[in-house]
């Protein structure tokens, strides 16, 4: 079927295949699972990792960012857990229920599922999977087809944990939930995390996900997300780590009718961190703000990939990017609204903001457009450039010294980005990591 | 408390300060007029350190020290402020939190302790209540919204707050109504002091009528062309620049 003359497996997609047959037996899942797992790996086989000639990873060219695949994590051992207690600090104060991931496995005894409010449901995928969970059994791997994706595909192999939540109908969610994964490991380990989040109709819940890794591993982490006709859902998600760190994230969502979904993705660590968001619009009269803001220095790469696929009519979706680049960062973004032509109405506008504090820094910008109805109103813009002079010296002339009126006019770039974060306090935690990003920049 | 010495000024490779000589003592308020084109807005930026504005020869002393080789901020902690022709719009920095720290920032420098949030607030909403500014608007971001005599105020009131020792006005009363006029001269009456001088820098005798200046200069083609008491503005007022423009073209 496919023409194309396939490269010579590189070392790491060896590796890969190689620790899929040997964890197979160990991971968790009955029969279903295992043909489920075997299909991906085969699809991973064909794929391998992505590379600068796949369309969609030409600035984030993956076979050649990972030589070699670390060893499969193992199960945490009593101080990778120990290590794991602050991890999540991220968020600040903000009150919600933890549940925690250290290298890629649930560690209840320090996760919250104590009083689960009327309707919610929280368990682990490892376990999920081994008993036949129905939703999971419904759902996992078809929220939204990922045939063309090999990180996906390889995270469907070998994925080992994570978290299965779901809201029922009409339930509101007063806490938010926390999902913690920290990779605390001292030796760099290849981690894959999976969950599966569904809000059911008219239901209401916050999901904030926060990253964190102690030394170069490789982290491939997905999130199906399924969220009902008239639900409310907000999706954060936090990425830190060492310059060593790799780290892929897929999210994979689908709306339905009347529903309001905000997701914002914040990046302020990590060598190599690939966000993809996958959104399809099921229902009329959706409103999402998909939103991020990515702070890099160092040799930070940093890519932001977005397909927002409208199929049903009526919906409005509003993409609003920043990104502060600091000494010879790069930061990538990639975003594609589809309007189908039954998506008449569509409301779509797409904006992405480079603020470059470096002459060797890098800003990539691709937005796409693909228009199939006729009646709709889409547009995207996008901006890069360095800091204003004009406004730096006039906080100068009122006695700011320079770094400070740097930081004021960073602060106020990455604030407005924040801004589409609804939880006053999570805005305020992490307005408080920018505030922490400058003041090591300046030292 | 500020002489400026055969201050010579290019902007791009362009001489527009050719020679400039003035000295404001303690306490007075002088004016500067002329025609556009002169310098007028140079010498104000030259005095604030604006980047691009390069003094290639000749001082700047404030209480006897140059200060053409500070940065803007060091220049504004010694008492020196800019009241800005075209005050600039900082979306995301709220305007308390920009006086805030300007005035944190000065104090700090001047080995000064900074203010406690009530102290800052009682000050703020004093200051404000003077020149008709509603706190909400200070929530907001820097002159973001503000209307063109709002944003005039806002320069006065961070000079109320920030107490400098000499004041620059740049064409203060461009785009000002005859009620924000009113305000913002007031505004500038109230910051009159035996301690303090101020420079108010304008193209017309308008704004004179109410800040009466104690001196009044002629700047063109980049010098002090005429210097003389408030009665020069209204001479000005009636003859227009026209003759001095002669005499700049004969100077040498």
């Amino acid at each position: 079927m496919n023409a194309e003359v396939r490269q010579i497996k590189t070392n790491a997609e060896l590796a890969l295949a190689q620790a899929y047959s040997a964890e197979k037996a160990r991971l968790p899942g009955d029969r279903k699972v295992v043909a489920l797992r075997d299909a991906a790996a085969a699809r991973f086989d064909a794929l391998g990792l992505p590379h600068r000639r796949v369309e969609e990873w030409k600035y984030t060219d993956l076979r050649a960012l990972i030589r070699e695949a670390k060893p499969i994590a193992g199960a945490p051992n009593a101080a990778g857990k120990a290590r794991a207690k602050d991890a999540g600090k991220v968020i600040g104060d903000m009150d919600a229920r933890r549940v925690v991931f250290v290298d890629g496995t649930f560690v209840p005894e320090l996760s919250d599922l104590a009083n689960l409010s009327p309707g919610l449901t929280i368990r682990s995928m490892a376990q999920a999977l081994a008993e036949g969970d129905a939703l999971v059994a419904d759902r996992l791997g078809k929220v939204m087809p990922a045939d063309g994706e090999g990180v996906i595909a390889l995270n469907t192999a070998l994925m080992r944990d994570g978290a299965v939540i779901h809201v029922a109908k009409g339930a509101t969610l007063e806490r938010p939930i926390h999902l913690v994964f920290a990779a605390t490991g001292d030796k760099a380990a290849s981690v894959f995390t999976r969950s599966l989040v569904v809000i059911e109709q008219g239901a209401r819940a916050m999901v904030v996900e926060s990253h964190d890794a102690s030394a170069g591993h490789q982290v491939n982490t997905a999130l199906e997300l399924v969220v009902g006709d008239n639900a409310h859902v907000d999706h954060i998600k936090i990425t830190s780590g060492p310059s060593d760190l790799v780290h892929v994230s897929s999210l994979m969502a689908a709306i339905g009718a009347n529903a309001r979904f905000n997701d914002f993705a914040f990046n302020i660590g990590g060598g190599v961190v690939r966000n993809q968001t996958f959104v399809r619009f099921d229902g009329e009269g959706t409103h999402a703000g998909l939103r991020g803001a990515s702070l890099l220095k160092g040799k930070q790469h940093i890519d932001s990939t977005l397909v927002v696929d409208h199929q049903a009519g009526g919906c409005q979706s509003r993409e609003v990017f920043a990104a502060v680049l600091d000494d010879e960062s790069r930061g990538v973004f990639q975003g594609k609204i589809v309007v189908r032509q039954r998506a008449q109405k569509t409301d779509a506008r797409m904006m992405t903001r480079a603020l470059l504090l470096s002459d060797e820094a890098e800003a990539d910008n691709k937005p796409e457009l693909e228009i199939f109805a006729d009646d709709v109103q889409c547009g995207h813009g996008a901006t890069s450039g360095a800091l204003d002079e004009g406004l730096k010296f006039y906080l100068m002339a009122r006695g700011i010294p320079e770094p400070e009126a740097e930081a004021l006019l960073v602060q106020a770039f990455v604030g407005e980005a924040i801004e589409g974060i609804e939880h006053a306090g999570l805005r305020d935690a992490l307005m408080e990591q920018v505030v922490g990003w400058l003041r090591s920049r300046g030292s | 408390m500020l002489e400026v010495k055969n201050l010579h000024v290019t902007v791009d490779g362009k001489q527009i300060l050719k020679g400039l000589d003035l000295t404001v003592n303690k306490g007075e308020v002088h004016a500067i007029m002329g025609p556009n084109g002169s310098g007028k807005s140079t010498l104000a930026y030259v005095m604030a350190g604006k980047p691009g504005y390069e003094a290639t020869e000749g001082q700047i002393l404030l209480d006897g020290e140059d200060i053409l080789a500070m940065q803007s901020d060091e220049r504004a902690a010694k008492g020196l402020f800019l009241a800005f022709q075209y005050p600039l719009e900082i979306p995301g920095v709220a305007t308390m939190t920009f006086l805030r720290t300007a005035l944190n920032a000065q104090r700090k420098k001047r080995g000064e302790p900074e203010l406690s949030t009530p102290e800052f607030l009682k000050l703020v909403r004093e200051a404000a209540a003077k020149l008709e500014i509603d706190m909400e608007m200070l929530r907001r971001g820097v002159n973001v919204g503000f209307s063109g005599g709002e944003k005039k105020r806002n320069e006065i009131l961070q000079m109320a707050l920030l107490q400098p020792r000499l004041c620059v006005l740049d064409e203060t009363d461009s785009g000002l109504d005859i009620d924000a006029l009113k305000i913002v001269s007031d505004g500038v009456n109230r910051l009159r002091s035996p301690d303090r001088a101020m420079v108010v820098i304008t193209h017309y005798q308008r704004l004179l009528d109410h800040i009466v200046p104690d001196v009044v200069h002629v700047l063109s083609a980049g010098r002090i062309v005429k210097t003389g008491g408030k009665e020069l503005a209204l001479e000005l007022e009636a003859s227009g620049y026209a003759q001095f423009q002669g005499e700049a073209a004969l100077a040498p």
